[in-house]
């Protein structure tokens, strides 16, 4: 360890006891077992959409999309665009009735709207995949940020950031979790924004240089690879702008709104958060090609740009906030997904199973086993697998729920003739498919032809597939359409009472 | 001297009748006419939002594919590809969101005012 660590360590130290800090002292506001699950559905607006900012910006948003700037030019600018556009999407189709719903997760809502124990099964399976997917690359990046800055071995990042997660989740649930996002939601902006202004200013005092001739391929908007390109950057759209509202932690989040009006706000609150924080990273990604900066890595650049631009103590404390905020990201986002993914299996695997053996334990208890299981996973994920890359790896999760869930939820909202068999038969569709594209992608096979493109970016055959299956299996099996499917749509459409009624918990079932 | 009598001033009510859904919860033909009407109004405003975003935003790889020249121009000195999808895409989008919160907001209050003109009839 050298002098040079010494910034980053204090500065990861201080993220580390805050987030610790308000954590707990969220605990004494979390009681009951609603709280734990979602905040007992009363966070604010405002709060709610620093909440969602903070916990959505991972260290894909944060490392990833400067370094992608930086090595592939405006092509890359998609990445942050779609993960923007895809809540916009979510607010028109599916925010307000998907709040109405009154579930807890993504399988209650599947449950309540097809009445089925097998759908309801599968959901769960994705949430756990989809969320174990999502972690995997924030983990790897907290190792190569601790190697880089503090000359940590590679397994300590994952390690630090799962111990932390696994402490606030398991003292506060949602409730206090929701205080500590919100607050790392402004670290993260407060730590992009003075670099950004600092560096910008270096650059403007040493006469506002142009970077060195970058070629026309590095500011098209789709690849250079003529329609591979463009196939590739209509994939990635469709992956971002139809994955973001089947991502767990995503969904989990609208029901700790009030009520479908204060989940629409809220949702249009976090579309201006996230359009002034995606401002910032290309920012950077430029800067790096005009100093011509040679990171370890394309996720490294950002945080060894501040030293290459300015010498000394400035370099240095900008090098410290820069760290914050990318440990920030690592614990905010892995936080949420370590949540979304103990609920369910809390719900669908641990409660069952302590119910058989007639174990005293409740609902919190449960939900602690869970997190537990939830956190150590993917920590170990992290450890054994190589990684594609923090933006790449986040991409492949986005396509997974773009091919799995885009589907249930827009057409479980939208659609009379849904029927369990039909959103069974879209789902396994969606899994085999991305999932196979997924174990490709990760255990690096390529043929050199078209297919790998194809399986790398899934999302724009994939998805389309889903529906289509999900459709016609429905259409095929027209007579088991559920009972209630009419009433349940009048309660996911209509304006609720402006007293709500008493929730009714999935727990109860 | 004689007080004047306290009195209570009241308004009218602040708060909306709730939505009356007894009978649309229930099976009816009514209901469904109702939820068919209201669903068609918030799809329809939902599909005009994304129809906007698809032309807006959706369209730009295509047309950068077909006319690469564009990339080319420059205005305030800022390469068109990096002040489209650099910067002004963010306000693009959340102005279509405040769009679609807006549309989605007044169909929800009509619908509101529909069945409350239909509790009041008698």
């Amino acid at each position: 360890m050298s002098l040079d660590s010494a910034p980053a360590i204090v500065a990861v130290t201080l993220v580390t006891l805050a987030t610790l800090t308000i954590g707990t002292w969220g605990l004494r506001f979390s009681r009951t077992t609603s709280d734990f699950y979602v905040a007992s559905r009363s966070v604010r607006p405002g709060l709610n959409a620093s909440a969602i900012g903070g916990e959505y910006l991972s260290a894909a948003s944060f490392l990833g999309i400067a370094g992608l700037v930086f090595v592939s030019g405006a092509e890359m600018l998609w990445y942050p665009i779609g993960w923007t556009a895809g809540y916009l999407v979510l607010l028109t189709l599916v925010a307000a009735p998907l709040r109405r719903s009154g579930a807890y997760t993504l399988p209650d809502f599947a449950e309540e709207r097809l009445a089925s124990r097998g759908v309801r099964r599968l959901c769960s399976l994705l949430v756990v995949s989809i969320g174990w997917l999502y972690l995997l690359p924030q983990l790897q990046g907290a190792g190569i940020t601790l190697e880089l800055v503090a000359g940590a071995p590679r397994w300590v990042g994952p390690v630090l950031v799962g111990t932390v997660v696994l402490v606030s989740v398991f003292s506060g649930g949602m409730r206090s979790i929701t205080f500590v996002q919100a607050f790392q939601y402004w670290l993260k902006l407060t730590a992009l924004l003075v670099p950004v202004g600092v560096l910008v200013a270096v650059w403007a005092g040493d006469g506002a240089p142009r970077p060195a001739d970058l070629g026309l391929a590095w500011s098209l908007p789709m690849g250079t690879e003529g329609s591979t390109g463009l196939y590739a950057t209509y994939s990635l759209i469709a992956a971002t702008f139809l994955g973001t509202m089947g991502l767990p932690h995503v969904g989990v989040r609208f029901y700790t709104n009030p009520d479908g009006r204060a989940a629409r706000r809220t949702t249009l609150v976090v579309l201006a958060l996230l359009g002034a924080f995606y401002l910032l990273p290309p920012v950077l990604g430029l800067l790096g090609r005009v100093y011509a900066a040679t990171p370890a890595s394309a996720d490294t650049l950002i945080l060894e740009l501040p030293r290459l631009m300015l010498p000394g103590w400035a370099g240095d404390a900008l090098t410290g906030l820069v760290c914050a905020g990318a440990f920030a990201a690592f614990l905010s986002t892995s936080s949420g997904l370590a949540i979304a993914v103990s609920g369910v299996l809390s719900q669908d695997v641990v409660v069952p199973m302590l119910r058989r053996r007639g174990s005293p334990f409740g609902g919190v208890a449960a939900f602690r086993i869970a997190s537990l299981v939830a956190v150590l996973v993917p920590v170990a994920g992290a450890l054994l697998t190589p990684s594609v890359g923090v933006a790449r790896g986040v991409a492949l999760a986005f396509a997974l729920a773009a091919a799995t869930f885009c589907p249930l939820l827009i057409l479980g909202i939208w659609w009379r003739r849904l029927t369990a068999y039909g959103a069974g038969a879209g789902l396994v569709t969606g899994l085999v498919t991305t999932g196979t594209a997924v174990v490709v992608t990760i255990g690096g096979w390529r043929t050199g032809s078209w297919v790998d493109v194809a399986l790398t970016q899934p999302a724009l055959w994939a998805v389309p597939l889903s529906f289509t299956v999900m459709i016609v299996v429905s259409l095929a099996t027209a007579s088991h359409v559920p009972a209630h499917t009419t009433r349940l749509l009048v309660r996911l459409h209509t304006p609720e009472p402006k007293i709500e009624p008493a929730a009714t918990p999935a727990l109860q079932r | 001297m004689t007080e004047p009598q306290r009195v209570r001033v009241t308004g009218p009510p602040r708060r909306r009748p709730a939505v009356r859904r007894v009978d649309i919860d229930e099976d009816t033909h009514l209901g469904e006419i109702y939820l068919g009407s209201l669903m068609r109004a918030q799809l329809s405003i939902a599909v005009r939002t994304l129809a906007l975003l698809v032309v807006g935003v959706g369209s730009l790889p295509l047309l950068f594919w077909l006319l690469p020249g564009l990339a080319r121009t420059a205005p305030f000195g800022v390469p068109l590809p990096w002040l489209l999808l650099g910067v002004l895409v963010y306000p693009f989008l959340f102005l279509l969101g405040r769009f679609y919160l807006r549309g989605a907001e007044r169909n929800e209050d009509s619908y509101a005012d529909l069945l409350k003109s239909d509790d009041e009839a008698p």
